[in-house]
């Protein structure tokens, strides 16, 4: 028995024990790494040498006050009442497209059919100048009757911003329905019948039961559609729209014939106006992906993952 | 009739069909109230649906149906009968608590939160009084410490055992089980089987889907055989499982008792102490 112990001690010792092995090497990711670091500092060397940048005009531009004024109002205020309308109206023609009801789901089929086929461009244009001329007042009243109650000076509005929100909302809306559909669609019917075998209403099932986890399917293209919203707020000027970040930079531009710099300053408000929106799809996308193991949550830790394992020479990209 | 006696479920004539398929060929069942009801049969012999019907997640074609003197899903007026709206049905639902083969939790929301959904949402409760007794419903199931869990944190057999609870924070007067077991994995089976074993003895109205010959013959007032959409065989459990009298009932349960102890002997050799 002694010896056995004996014997038997050296060979515990020489069990394999933790894994110290060196990782794999990717030299090609440093010759990438040092292609683009020259690119990179070549471009900044130009932005700095080539005078015609004019960065110091590009700022001005940035903080002149149509443009500043033309982003909150044009561009933001209108990406948010789109993307508002968008949103609603979009959920609400997907929850009829999905209706036992065969009107409801012919009126969702027909709104996705024109507004998906008509260019926004077009339809802003139609809206903005073809309504006018077509109805220049609105009366709300009994249908083939004298009665109204309210009427709308509609040239009061057409010019507005209102026309663009309604007109990219429109557009945005019949996106939004397919987007949707997609979310409701992706719910385990399971859950229907879990709601209901509580009692609940099928309208209350979908309230709280269903649209919570179709949003973790709506919410990161639902981002995505929001940061094109910003960049489709520059069709405006075809309503038309003045107060916009796009045309205000580019009547600097003609004004000044400092043509790059005045875009450059529009392109760098647009890049600060998505970076944002991206900061807070993520934090959307967390909400929304509770209890389902942080799957959407992860993005961040891979991200850093990745980073850490590029500097270490490791990783597998 | 006297009040213990009372049938809960009172299915007459009851047919369903699937697309020009009949599943339902005529059941005439009664469940007495406190009775636990085990449906035994092979897949595909209506078993499942027949428990749908109940909680009209299936909408029967012929026959009526009962549940504590409703007819379910119907109005008879003027000498015709007429569908219950969708607010109807949801109140005779509401009697009726069901648990399905795959949990169906609520992923998005805690344990406590899956059992709270249907007082408050449903039943008027205030979220108050709600938690309180869902806590209560927890610790009767053994989950007391995994109330802030979400789904996704917890075992197959945890969820299921939240699902019962979820069931019962309604009050119902019956409850449905549809092979409450067999998305399990072998080991998390017994926690489930006792839950339900334990609400039996509390006597609560069961009539539960099943293929656990064991839970049947030691739990059930009463098995009822089912094949081909119909009721072949129902009686006593030690009588309909021992001896059975059909030979479609003989052939079910030769086999799926050989499987179960074939299991149950893979899982003695698996614990018995190597040599």
């Amino acid at each position: 028995m002694a010896e056995q112990t004996v014997s038997e001690k050296p060979a515990a010792t020489e069990r394999p024990g933790k894994v110290e092995a060196r990782p794999v090497r990717h030299p090609w990711q440093w010759v990438g790494v040092v292609v683009i670091a020259i690119l990179a500092a070549m471009m900044i060397n130009s932005f700095v040498t080539n005078s015609k940048w004019d960065w110091h005009f590009v700022w001005r531009v940035m903080e002149y006050r149509p443009v500043l004024e033309g982003l909150v109002k044009g561009t933001i205020i209108c990406t948010l009442g789109a993307m508002v309308v968008g949103i609603v109206l979009g959920i609400t023609l997907a929850v009829m497209r999905l209706s036992t009801n065969p009107v409801l789901r012919g009126v969702a089929f027909v709104f996705t059919w024109f507004f998906r086929a008509v260019p926004r461009y077009v339809l802003l244009v139609v809206l903005g100048v073809g309504v006018l001329y077509l109805y220049p007042k609105l009366d709300f009243g009994l249908p083939f009757t004298d009665v109204h109650f309210y009427t709308l000076d509609v040239k009061s509005v057409s010019s507005g911003i209102l026309v663009g929100i309604i007109g990219l909302g429109l557009s945005e809306a019949a996106y939004m329905a397919e987007i949707a559909r997609a979310g409701l669609l992706s719910v385990d019917t399971g859950q229907h019948e879990a709601a209901s075998a509580i009692g609940m209403s099928r309208g209350k099932a979908m309230r709280r039961i269903i649209l919570p986890q179709a949003m973790r399917v709506i919410v990161p293209p639902t981002g995505n559609e929001t940061i094109a919203m910003v960049k489709d707020t520059s069709l405006l000027s075809a309503v038309p729209v003045t107060t916009e970040l796009f045309f205000q930079a580019n009547a600097v531009a003609n004004s000044t014939y400092l043509v790059m710099p005045a875009l450059v300053a529009a392109v760098i408000w647009y890049l600060i106006v998505c970076s944002i929106l991206m900061v807070g799809q993520t934090m959307l996308e967390r909400y929304f992906g509770r209890g389902f193991g942080g799957q959407t949550g992860g993005n961040k830790q891979s991200w850093r993952g990745r980073m850490l394992s590029l500097r270490a020479g490791g990783g597998g990209m | 009739m006297n009040a213990e006696t009372r049938p809960l479920v009172e299915a007459v004539n009851l047919h369903k069909h699937f697309h020009g398929v009949d599943v339902l060929k005529g059941i005439d069942m009664t469940v007495a109230e406190g009775e636990v009801v085990c449906l035994l049969g092979p897949s595909g012999s209506g078993k499942t649906t027949f428990l749908r019907c109940i909680n009209q997640l299936e909408i029967f074609d012929g026959g009526r149906l009962y549940v504590d003197g409703d007819l379910l899903g119907l109005r008879e007026s003027g000498g015709s009968l007429h569908r219950l709206s969708e607010k109807h049905i949801a109140q005779q639902r509401r009697q009726i608590g069901m648990v399905f083969q795959r949990f169906n939790l609520f992923p998005h929301k805690t344990a406590l939160d899956n059992v709270i959904e249907g007082p408050v949402q449903v039943g008027g409760v205030s979220k108050k009084q709600a938690r309180i007794e869902a806590g209560e419903l927890l610790e009767r199931v053994g989950l007391s410490e995994r109330a802030d869990h979400y789904p996704a944190q917890l075992s197959g057999g945890q969820q299921q055992r939240v699902a019962i609870a979820r069931a019962l924070a309604m009050k119902p007067k019956l409850m449905l089980f549809d092979e409450p077991t067999s998305a399990l994995d072998p080991e998390l089976v017994g926690e489930v089987l006792a839950v339900m074993r334990e609400l039996a003895d509390d006597g609560m109205t069961m009539v539960v889907v099943t293929h656990e010959i064991a839970f049947a013959r030691e739990v059930a007032d009463r098995v009822v055989f089912m094949d081909g959409g119909v009721v072949v065989e129902e009686g006593k459990p030690a009588d309909v499982i021992r001896n059975p009298q059909h030979e479609r009932t003989k052939t079910f349960l030769s086999r799926i008792i050989a499987e179960q102890e074939q299991h149950a002997a893979a899982a003695a050799e698996l614990v018995k102490p190597p040599e």
